[in-house]
């Protein structure tokens, strides 16, 4: 696992792969805050509908 | 590595080429499917209503549940993975991400999922799926796994709860009737995998796992796979008492029990798993010609694809009927 990358090829690998990792968290980040405003969206809407619920 | 050489340098860690999707496989998607399939299942044969956002959020919550607690078994069973042929090229043995790595993602996931899933749906679900990723994770893969031949059978629990969570994150409760999905699952677990491990023995006894096959031999599994199979159909037809299940779910358990019974009984009287089993030294009871390894190989194998089918078709039915508002059959009433 500890193996030295050096590499032109290599180096440019795991850039590749850091930029992919780098997209899928901020797209995962982006979705979590999306759907935590929708969730509230929904709850507050529940609420306000039924305020003594 | 030293200082030196690490300035030289910069990209030092084969895992620093880790992708994306290295990190996505060590939440078993596989194994996540099937959650959503029977989580789903659970919470809409509730038939009680849910706002469809939070219906999605709950079974979201369920699958990244079940992904985190697939990291944290990844992470601290990479040891035994790598003895295995089925196991050796998941992420963490093959080198593709770090142990450390699997560990984080596992109990990051973990929090995630159980504080969303309780304050966007409710708290018993919640409680509910923190109860099943400790149980998989802890109980399961750090003690039961490697200490008892039973570990399949106790552990099974955790794969079987996803149901009585999608029922208690549309109802806020958790009734017989989602109790009954778990057991299905729960029982179904044994004659399933040790159908599998009959036929991959050598694997299991080559990374120190004490499944029933290595610990108490073949034949002991054959007879325990029988039993179990027999005392999984009554509890796959009983949803049909309680006002769970309805005709179609009744024609695929009783249709589909009586083909179950017949494959386990056909794994019972072959020779699955006896040219494997540890205790060959003794010829006169183990010996088995090619002809019969194969039969029993092929028993085996039919066994496991056919209890995949079964529980998939079991679920199916529920779900099907729910959906299409076919009224469950009560006959206890």
């Amino acid at each position: 696992m500890n193996q030295p990358v050096e590499t032109d090829a290599a180096r440019q690998a795991a850039k590749k792969a850091r930029d992919g990792r780098n997209l899928a968290l901020a797209l995962g980040l982006v979705a979590f805050v999306v759907l935590v405003f929708v969730v509230t969206l929904v709850r507050l809407g529940g609420n306000v509908a039924h305020p003594h619920v | 590595m030293t200082s030196d050489s690490a300035e030289m340098n910069p990209i030092r860690d084969s895992s620093e080429t880790a992708r994306w999707q290295d990190y996505f496989q060590l939440m078993k998607p596989r194994v996540m499917s099937l959650v959503v399939f029977t989580g789903l299942t659970g919470l809409l044969a509730a038939r009680a209503p849910i706002h469809p956002v939070l219906a999605a959020i709950a079974v979201l919550c369920i699958a990244v549940g079940a992904g985190a607690s697939g990291a944290l078994n990844m992470w601290y069973d990479a040891d035994i993975d790598q003895k295995m042929r089925r196991t050796r090229g998941r992420p963490v043995p093959a080198g593709k991400v770090k142990g450390e790595e699997a560990a984080s993602l596992g109990v990051v996931l973990s929090l995630l999922s159980v504080m969303f899933l309780g304050f966007a749906v409710n708290w018993l679900a919640a409680g509910l799926l923190a109860f099943t990723i400790v149980f998989y994770a802890v109980v399961y893969t750090m003690w039961l796994k490697r200490w008892t031949a039973q570990n399949i059978v106790i552990g099974g629990l955790a794969g079987a709860l996803p149901p009585a969570i999608g029922w208690a994150a549309a109802t806020g409760s958790a009734p017989l009737n989602a109790w009954l999905m778990v057991a299905i699952i729960f029982f179904w677990t044994p004659p399933h995998f040790w159908a599998l491990s009959l036929y991959v023995t050598t694997d299991y006894a080559k990374a120190g796992v004490p499944m029933l096959p290595v610990v108490k031999g073949a034949r002991e599994t054959r007879k325990q796979i029988l039993l179990y199979s027999l005392l999984l159909i009554p509890i796959c037809l009983s949803p049909v008492l309680t006002g769970l299940g309805g005709p179609i779910y009744l024609a695929v358990a009783g249709l589909g029990g009586i083909v179950f019974l017949l494959l386990a009984w056909r794994v019972f009287a072959s020779k699955a798993g006896d040219a494997a089993d540890p205790r060959a030294a003794d010829r006169a009871l183990y010996d088995v010609t090619e002809d019969e390894k194969a039969a029993g190989a092929k028993a085996a194998r039919n066994l496991f694809a056919f209890s995949i089918l079964y529980l998939f078709a079991l679920f199916a039915a529920l779900l099907g009927e729910a959906v299409t508002g076919v009224h469950p059959l009560e006959l206890l009433k």
